[in-house]
């Protein structure tokens, strides 16, 4: 242990395992028996057979029509991000599948079948007093959504985004595509072409809805790209937390996930978004979020991403309203052969705005972390204020991490400050910890978990099923 | 029953910093090493540790028996041997109760969770003992601590882990007067017929508060002189010319 980096060969299974996240749980798949299946590649007719099997309204094939078109326009953004993205063949993905059943209700119309997914997930039944609703997609359509009673007795709307644009679209349609528009990128175009799934959150003036909303993600088809849309539009002085959390099965060939997920708060409303994904090592991930936060109103991401082999996904806020706040806390986990390719977007558009951005990243083996920061305060603004802190702890020698902030502030009335910090695990510090009794991984996972620390505290206890089970890195169960 | 080191002989890179060291530490007695600055002591607690940096190039260690230079750095302690660093780590984040908690539950055996009210409860009687603040159990471990607080953290870690041998590396260094009788008081309290402790330092100081039943003068590599606890006075009178130059 001369140097203060671990080179590769030391890095033995039990530390790989300790600091990597137990990914078993979703490493199982159920037959599989779906009544759609729109088949391989994409063309207009793809987009027809969605749309006539959801039974969209005209606007909305227009709207996937349109948004087809942009994708094939769009070049892949490989000037700035990886070229691991040319390697996604759009024509051997399945762009949608459904088993046809309508979204169950309650917990006993949920199919025995997909209630042992669940089970095996970590969401016991008893787990439902903690969930204010749940809307878990199994696959493309929603398999069993429910919603506490006092919730909707307050007036909230918590449905899959496909019933969300027929049953309430004079409150869907006028902010749908609003956030982030069809050609923001070719992901977000993709996903406007496609989408089925995710959901449709409307919470009434003044409701503050005191448990979170939840919805449970997962893949169940191979080579099936999932291409969730979620809208979330907070009325005025309301409030709202929603979480979700992603395992997928591992599979043989690469998956795509690509969502878009827009959120509306309203004059002084809050909106919390909590995300703990688990991806498997052949995923794409590239998630489109961004949130508007009107006068005095707060949007606040907070996102943990492990597991994937590649995400891209840049949080953001555009801050539109006086004394809006933005937040984004992200915590990143690359493991060998993955790439969290991840950030924020703070976008300040008003007089006394003011963002935050907290990310931490952790690489392990060949892991890769990239840090991707945009922050935006034009001249004719004041007293705007920005903080942003990305700290990467890297485990070994060939881990790698990139940070590449772009902050543009323009007037000289605003306050910014960015800190950096890149740390590694010492040999010294390992030593010390084994001199006490701890295997080298469990010491390992311990660093970790202690770098981390500050930010897990950010998550909601209510989320500890998915987070204890994904960012328990003290771990000491599960080190061999 | 002692820890028995034999004609140990270390190596960092090419040079021999051990040359032939021969020590025996019966469970029950508190020894003291002594030395001028260079002469191997700190070589000595890291080699006993298991650090990676040194190699051990011949002889043998003991342990009541079991050989411990075979055995890997965790497993020497969960053994029984303990080291309480000259120069703490800090563990950015990691509370001092979640690190002694995992700690101890490395002892336990696989599946069996630790009890966590009585961990509590030693942990609070040990703080007692060592006139440590409550709130210092939700500190990151050593993080943005006093040298004297460090130290005393050693200490405390020491009388959770409860070490059949332990080596306390320059214990009493940057100690004021009052620390180093708190931290004395917490290794007397310790000392029992059931564990041998062993005590590096460069002053006689300490050993006015921590009596010891042998104390060895080291340097160059060696014992070079062993005596009871009077040795240690004459050090102090008379420096280590006087024994350096007759070895």
């Amino acid at each position: 242990m001369n140097s203060t980096l671990f080179p590769e060969a030391e890095i033995d299974e039990a530390t790989m395992r300790a600091v990597d996240i137990d990914r078993s749980a979703g490493d199982f798949s159920y037959p599989e028996n779906h009544t759609y299946d729109a088949g391989v590649g994409l063309s207009e007719a793809t987009i027809d057979y969605i749309s006539d099997v959801k039974n969209d309204p005209d606007w909305v094939r227009d709207f996937r029509k349109r948004a087809l078109k942009v994708f094939w326009e769009k070049p892949m953004p490989t000037n700035w991000a990886t070229k691991d993205l040319e390697n996604i063949d759009f024509s051997k993905i399945r762009y949608y599948l459904s088993s046809g059943s309508t979204p169950a209700r309650s917990w006993d119309d949920v199919p025995e079948e997909m209630k042992q997914t669940f089970e095996r997930l970590g969401i016991p039944e008893q787990e439902r007093k903690f969930l204010a609703g749940v809307e878990a997609q199994f696959d493309s359509e929603a398999a069993y959504s429910n919603i506490q009673k006092a919730v909707s007795d307050q007036g909230v709307i918590f449905v899959n985004s496909t019933e969300g644009l027929k049953e309430h679209a004079d409150i869907f349609r006028p902010w749908f595509g609003k956030v982030i528009p069809t050609g923001d990128n070719k992901f977000s175009a993709l996903n406007s072409a496609v989408f089925s799934g995710g959901s449709f959150i409307y919470v009434p003036k003044g409701v503050k809805v005191k448990h979170p909303l939840q919805a449970y993600f997962r893949i169940n088809s191979e080579n099936f790209g999932q291409f969730e849309r979620t809208l979330i539009i907070v009325d005025e002085g309301a409030e709202v937390m929603y979480m979700e959390g992603c395992t997928a099965p591992k599979f043989t060939t690469s998956t795509l996930h690509s969502a878009v997920v827009e959120l509306v708060a309203m004059k002084g409303a809050k909106i919390q978004y909590v995300t703990v994904q688990n991806w498997s090592n052949n995923v794409f991930n590239l998630v489109t979020k961004r949130g508007i936060a009107h006068e005095d109103a707060e949007v606040k991401w907070i996102d943990c991403n492990i597991g994937s082999r590649l995400t891209m996904k840049y949080p953001g806020v555009i801050m539109k309203g006086k004394r809006a706040r933005g937040e984004v806390i992200s915590i990143a986990l690359a493991n060998n052969g993955q790439h969290q390719d991840t950030g924020a977007k703070m976008i300040h558009a008003a007089d006394d705005t003011t963002s935050n951005v907290v990310s931490k990243s952790i690489s392990v083996g060949t892991g890769r972390s990239t840090y991707r920061g945009q922050v935006h305060i034009p001249k004719h603004l004041k007293g705007c204020k920005n903080n942003t802190e990305c700290d990467a702890l890297l485990i070994n020698a060939h881990s790698r991490t990139d940070t590449y902030p772009a902050i543009t502030v323009r007037g000289n009335q605003h306050a910014t400050q960015h800190e950096a910090s890149v740390s590694q695990v010492s040999a010294e510090q390992v030593f010390y910890m084994q001199q006490r009794g701890l295997s080298e991984g469990e010491a390992m996972s311990l660093s970790v978990n202690g770098f981390v620390n500050d930010l897990v505290r950010e998550f909601p206890m209510e989320y500890s099923v998915e987070l204890k089970r994904l960012i328990d890195l003290e771990m000491e169960g599960s080190v061999g | 029953m002692k820890l028995e080191i034999k004609d140990l002989h270390v190596s960092i890179g090419d040079r021999e910093i051990l040359k032939g060291l021969t020590l025996d530490l019966p469970k029950g007695e508190v020894h003291a090493i002594m030395g001028p600055n260079g002469s191997g002591k700190s070589t000595l607690s890291k080699v006993l540790a298991g650090h990676e940096d040194y190699t051990v190039t011949s002889g043998s260690v003991l342990m009541d028996g079991i050989d411990l230079l075979a055995m890997p750095i965790d497993q020497r302690s969960r053994a029984g041997f303990f080291l309480a660093f000259q120069y703490p780590m800090e563990i950015p984040g990691v509370s001092n109760a979640n690190f002694l908690r995992a700690a101890l539950q490395a002892r336990l055996p696989k599946g069996k969770p630790i009890d966590a009210v009585a961990f509590y409860k030693q942990l609070y009687a040990k703080m007692d003992l060592l006139k440590m603040d409550r709130s210092f159990t939700a500190r990151s471990v050593n993080e943005g601590f006093s040298g004297g607080e460090k130290k005393r953290n050693e200490i405390l870690q020491m009388a959770m882990l409860e070490p059949t041998y332990a080596v306390l590396d320059e214990t009493d260094s940057g100690l004021d007067i009052d620390a180093l009788k708190i931290v004395s008081d917490g290794v007397n309290a310790m000392r029992g017929p059931d564990r041998g402790i062993l005590l590096i330092t460069h002053y006689q100081r300490l050993l006015d508060y921590i009596k010891p039943d042998v104390v060895h003068v080291m340097a160059d590599g060696q014992i070079i002189k062993s005596g009871g606890a009077d040795l240690a006075l004459e050090l102090e009178e008379r420096g280590y010319d006087w024994l350096t130059k007759a070895a």
